[in-house]
């Protein structure tokens, strides 16, 4: 039975992929400070710590704002190349294209430290600012990618009609490029969000003192009896990238349909 | 007074001219189609009138108020595009309505006024209907509507039925010569589509290679076409080389080989032609007759088209057949007779 077996190849790979995920959850909730079979009682104490640790929420503070800035700094970026590489034939797109995306290809610890290394040369602090930086490397390609996409599938006559049907460039904006572009825009701020907020090793590099959140839990687990309270702060961070990236996903998609027909 | 006019209007994207020295004088209420192949510059003019595009050089004067500074949110033009342009994130009421939002109309008033107009495209009910959820002859109408209800002073029309099959387009093609008639508007089509222009237009411009070969009705323009491009452009048509012999009071004497010296109306001769010059003699396949004798042939393939049937004809001495549509001749081998009254004699571009 061919189809059985590859049913069952499904199964292993999900499995494969998924189950170490969900330890995660599972040991966030066990009442023992040692991560080891058998279970031993249900417990919420190590998200009560978390809630009372205040190095935790100062890392967390960071990381919002490096991802919301990198999040929109990227994106605006992004939609200013995106409309330009799609609307007008420019001499070099695509090599400069390339360029923007190169990063996509660079090892992070090749890019944390060439980026250390400069900093320092130019006499520069290390500091949120930098970090900052240094994610947008990272984070334009994606938004690019997004941006492009949405911007294909826009028909130029959309806005000419608009034009023709008596509105001037802002109200052409705001009546049609704004509401078809809002989906890939929203898409975009919370892809590069994510990126930035998730990203360690050019963080590691460039955030001096101030450590972003997964600097701060790769400095936990120096600590045995923090363990769990790591686990737990790891579910809660995997709860909620995985609603945002299927709100990302979701808004994606969003009149894809339109678009399609509109072209 | 023309109500549309464009004067001397040149554009160029940096290469060659794609416009080059236009000028165009349409009437008020008149259907007019700018007629020619892809890439002669027809739609170039259909968005300069419409403020997409800059001429270069020339001017554009609609109603009497020069056109040239106003951007497109301010002339009194509206255009049905090519791809239709439709809204997607809109229904199709709301895609109608797109236009009228300046004229601050009452929630009755607005209603009634898109209303009116979806029952003149025939849309009646659909107004809630989704845009992505729309045939593609009822996208042309929603286009078609969001144009109209502004009630321009010229309604610019690009390529309208070229993305509808055959049976729809000649279904369009008598609603919107029909809709015209009802609204008055000017109307302005731009067509690559020779049957669609001559059917729907009162006045047609050939245009070719950025120029304008010749403006008439529909009439004149396949029976009198004044060069060898409308001629080919529009139907077919055989031409023979042949040498003015004189010109006398209303007869004009050719020397024209094959078909040895034929006496035609000088009439039928461009203007222009003196006598020694070469010209081309044209004859549409439908004139040419077969009969007892004349110049002898051979038919070397033939088409059944119903009613009528189309032949090539090979006579000796020339490279390319005569095309010949008539009803089937008694066997292989044929006589070819040209009525002179038939014949017309072009010039021959240098």
């Amino acid at each position: 039975m061919k189809n059985k077996s590859l049913l069952l190849y499904a199964f292993a790979y999900l499995a494969f992929l998924y189950v170490p995920v969900l330890v995660l959850p599972v040991f966030s909730f066990n009442d023992s400070q040692f991560i080891a079979f058998p279970l031993s009682g249900f417990t919420t104490r190590w998200y009560g710590a978390l809630a009372g640790d205040s190095a935790m929420q100062h890392a967390l503070g960071n990381s919002l704002k490096v991802g919301i800035v990198t999040a929109l700094l990227s994106t605006m970026l992004g939609l200013a190349a995106a409309r330009a590489v799609t609307r007008y034939r420019l001499r070099g797109a695509g090599a400069a294209l390339g360029f923007i995306s190169l990063p996509l290809f660079i090892p992070d610890i090749v890019l944390g430290l060439s980026l250390l290394m400069l900093l320092g040369a130019m006499g520069l602090p290390l500091s949120l600012a930098a970090v900052v930086l240094g994610h947008l490397l990272v984070c334009v390609p994606f938004a690019l990618t997004v941006l492009i996409a949405r911007f294909e599938g826009f028909d130029r006559n959309l806005e000419e009609a608009s034009a023709d049907l008596g509105e001037d460039g802002w109200m052409t904006f705001w009546r049609i490029t704004a509401p078809l572009m809002l989906p890939g825009i929203i898409a975009s701020l919370l892809l590069t969000f994510i990126t930035s907020f998730d990203e360690f090793l050019v963080a590691f590099f460039l955030s001096g003192t101030e450590a972003t959140l997964p600097i701060y839990i790769w400095g936990q687990l120096r600590f045995p009896e923090r363990l769990p309270m790591v686990l737990a702060l790891g579910a809660v961070i995997l709860a909620v990238s995985v609603v945002l990236v299927i709100c990302a996903e979701y808004v994606r998609n969003l009149g894809v349909k339109d678009r399609v027909v509109g072209a | 007074m023309s109500f549309l006019s464009v004067s001397h209007v040149s554009k160029s994207f940096g290469g060659p001219p794609v416009v080059n020295d236009v000028s165009l004088e349409v009437m008020r209420g008149e259907f007019f189609a700018l007629l020619g192949p892809s890439g002669c510059g027809k739609t170039t003019l259909l968005r300069m009138i419409a403020g997409f595009e800059t001429p270069d050089s020339g001017a554009i004067v609609i109603d009497g108020e020069p056109m040239n500074t106003v951007p497109p949110h301010l002339r009194p033009t509206n255009m049905v595009f090519q791809s239709y342009a439709i809204f997607p994130h809109l229904n199709v009421f709301d895609n109608i309505a797109y236009g009228l939002r300046k004229l601050k109309l009452s929630k009755d008033r607005l209603r009634a006024r898109v209303e009116s107009m979806l029952a003149t495209v025939r849309l009646e009910g659909l107004g809630n209907r989704a845009s992505d959820q729309l045939s593609g002859g009822q996208r042309q109408r929603v286009a078609l509507a969001r144009a109209l209800v502004r009630e321009p002073k010229v309604l610019l029309l690009d390529e309208p039925l070229g993305a509808l099959d055959k049976r729809l387009r000649e279904t369009m093609q008598v609603e919107l010569r029909a809709i015209q008639r009802k609204v008055g508007i000017t109307f302005l089509l731009v067509t690559h589509d020779q049957e669609e222009a001559l059917s729907l237009s009162d006045r047609v411009a050939v245009m070719h290679q950025g120029r304008i070969l010749q403006v008439a009705d529909p009439r004149t323009l396949y029976e009198r076409p004044n060069c060898r491009e409308v001629a080919d452009f529009i139907g077919e048509m055989n031409f023979f080389h042949a040498t003015v012999r004189e010109i006398a009071g209303a007869g004009a004497t050719v020397n024209a080989g094959l078909l040895g010296l034929i006496t035609l109306p000088a009439a039928n001769l461009a203007p222009g032609i003196k006598p020694d010059d070469h010209i081309l003699l044209a004859i549409r396949p439908e004139h040419v007759r077969f009969a007892a004798s004349g110049v002898a042939g051979d038919i070397a393939a033939s088409t059944f088209l119903g009613e009528r049937s189309h032949f090539h004809v090979r006579i000796p001495g020339r490279s390319e057949p005569v095309f010949v549509s008539g009803n089937a001749p008694p066997s292989g081998a044929v006589h070819l007779e040209f009525p002179p009254e038939k014949l017309i004699g072009l010039p021959i571009a240098d």
